[in-house]
């Protein structure tokens, strides 16, 4: 990947603004949703898909497309806008958000949205399915590569474990994890709940390449991912350090937005932090 | 009643028709891959792994990896199988083939072999006598029970064929071999193995071998059985089924599987839906099984074609004829 002008990172940072709003709106109309891990994964998404993923909105199914498997599911807020405003569907379809009827479900469904290359909810299951692509994309002898965003709380599930040590034994090098690494899952601190760290050690004892970046600064995230491209022989596995409700003041780092939406008016306290004018 | 001899089954491998059948498809089709979980060398995929190395993946003891992997391998355009024991491969995954293989519709052929309690001395934790019911309950799933050796085979290249999920179980013991490489064979269908007035008899698996011992003795006593093979448990070949009790008035049902959710569920659902007959269940009651030989535990668990004539002069009984 060639150096990334000023001008590129500036328009990123912009696009990403723009889906946490998108994020907050659609977890509001609702009322459900889990706004405060799609806010953190965000920046990770937003260089995903409008500047790392071959993918073709007009052809979703474009055998020759990478792949983003969403692991935590619950995260699907941040892909569906991510979806919409790279033009897999509408953007007024993001106001669907868990309602009847709609494509857009509580948590990922496959076939029904376009371009949602996984079913996820139930944790832990992300990261093998990966390692399935992976594997099938090297059989085929195809250049494309697989992205697979994994939440920490997933790090207490065995079956990421499972996948890390079938990704070392295959040495899947077109397969990069990306940990949201925010620290919060639904009932507290991870560190309180099921202690990870050291986490990069873990990985790096898995036979996992490991790259720690800050998971809000796009020059890092584009590195990173750059970094892992390159590496041979190994899958590489970016643990990205992030805030959950990151981009609003009174969301950053609050366990109750894990799963809560916002009430009216911190939706407009929430969208004018962003830059946004109010609705 | 007078008894009857023994009918002189051959007794064959279901695994080793499985294997060569994958073998077939493998020559047939490169993007056929198989995922196994340390258990290659006993249900002998690894024969497939040994014509084609770089398509055989085991990874080892971890089968809800096995299951996604295969998913995702599915979901990039290959013909994925995931194999292992039953008890793992479905008892152990069951949410992984819930959300990744049945609820995305992905077309992974689960194929598990050491099913039911004929697993034998290994004792109740492998005897998984509950996976019909477990598989037929998840939208999508299709369920098939093949009775012997050469069904098995044609599952396999059905199951390829087949455009979503399935499940397929078979049995570490050889089963006696109850039809011919030359049968048909399609998914959804139910088979008249042996026609008959005044009762049906359907069974899967091993039992359908009972099913048509116990047949023969009724048929010495005078009582016309028709013997069905359901070897698709889901989507299940209402058609066949109904017919068959308006045509003969009663059912018994035998499965090496618990009697709880299995295929005698399945078609007195049916039956009970559309043409309510009187019923007998022939199966495990609702009970983990032990260790023994596999024929031992057969006839300990009920599963014996004396224990269908018993279910068939019940069902008699009560609708008075």
């Amino acid at each position: 990947m060639a150096e990334v002008s000023n001008a590129k990172l500036r328009e990123l940072e912009d696009r990403a603004r723009l889906l946490r709003c998108h994020i907050l709106k659609m977890t509001h109309q609702v009322q459900s949703g889990h706004p405060g891990g799609s806010m953190s994964a965000c920046d990770i998404v937003t260089a995903l898909y409008f500047h790392v993923l071959r993918v073709d909105p007009r052809n979703p199914m474009w055998p020759d497309r990478d792949r983003f498997v969403l692991s935590k599911g619950h995260a699907c807020p941040v892909l569906y806008a991510a979806l919409a405003e790279r033009g897999f569907f509408p953007v007024p379809e993001l106001m669907t958000f868990r309602r009847i009827n709609s494509r857009l479900q509580g948590h990922p469904e496959y076939g029904t949205t376009p371009g949602v290359e996984n079913a996820a909810g139930a944790e832990g299951q992300g990261l093998s399915f990966g390692v399935g692509l992976g594997l099938a994309a090297r059989l085929d002898r195809k250049a494309w590569r697989v992205y697979a965003l994994l939440g920490d709380g997933e790090q207490d599930v065995g079956q990421t474990w499972e996948a890390a040590l079938a990704a070392a034994k295959y040495h899947l090098d077109n397969l990069t994890a990306i940990i949201d690494r925010n620290g919060i899952q639904q009932e507290g601190r991870t560190e309180e709940i099921m202690p990870l760290e050291p986490l990069g050690d873990k990985w790096r004892a898995f036979g996992w390449n490991v790259l720690t970046i800050n998971g809000h600064d796009m020059r890092q995230i584009l590195a990173g991912i750059d970094e892992a491209h390159s590496h041979k022989g190994q899958p590489t596995v970016i643990i990205a350090k992030t805030t959950k409700g990151k981009g609003v003041s009174f969301m950053e780092n609050v366990v109750r937005y894990h799963g809560a939406a916002t009430t009216d008016e911190e939706l407009k306290r929430a969208l004018a932090e962003l830059g946004e004018a109010v609705p | 009643m007078t008894t009857t001899a023994a009918i002189p089954w051959k007794m064959e491998s279901q695994r080793s028709y499985f294997a060569k059948a994958l073998i077939e498809l493998g020559e047939k089709d490169p993007n056929v891959v198989v995922v196994g979980a340390d258990t290659t060398e006993s249900i002998k995929t690894l024969d497939f792994g040994k014509k084609f190395p770089d398509r055989l993946f085991n990874v080892g003891i971890s089968e809800q990896n096995m299951i996604s992997i295969a998913a995702g391998l599915a979901a990039a355009g290959k013909v994925a199988f995931a194999s292992t024991y039953a008890v793992f491969g479905v008892a152990h995954t069951y949410n992984i083939i819930r959300q990744n293989v049945a609820y995305t519709k992905l077309p992974v052929k689960i194929f598990c072999s050491h099913a039911g309690i004929t697993v034998g001395p290994d004792g109740a934790t492998h005897q998984l006598n509950e996976d019909i019911g477990l598989m037929r309950g998840i939208p999508n799933m299709t369920v098939l029970v093949p009775a012997d050796a050469p069904q098995t085979a044609k599952c396999v290249h059905a199951a390829a064929a087949w455009p979503g999920p399935v499940y397929c179980r078979f049995s570490r013991t050889n089963f006696p071999t109850v039809t011919s490489v030359e049968d048909p064979f399609a998914i959804g269908k139910s088979y008249v193995m042996r026609d008959g007035d005044d009762v049906t008899i359907a069974g899967c698996g091993i039992m359908v071998s009972r099913c048509l011992q116990a047949a023969e003795e009724l048929d010495a006593a005078g009582v016309s059985a028709r013997v069905l093979n359901v070897a698709t448990v889901k989507p299940l070949d209402t058609s066949t089924i109904l017919k068959a009790a308006r045509d003969t008035g009663g059912i018994v049902t035998a499965e090496e599987h618990t009697i709880v959710h299995g295929l005698g569920s399945a078609i007195s659902e049916a039956v009970a839906l559309e043409h309510p007959v009187p019923m007998a269940m022939v199966g495990v009651q609702d009970v983990f099984g032990e260790s023994g030989e596999a024929f031992e535990l057969m006839e300990k668990y009920g599963l014996t074609a004396a224990k269908v004539v018993e279910g068939v002069r019940r069902v008699m009984k009560r609708r008075g004829r």
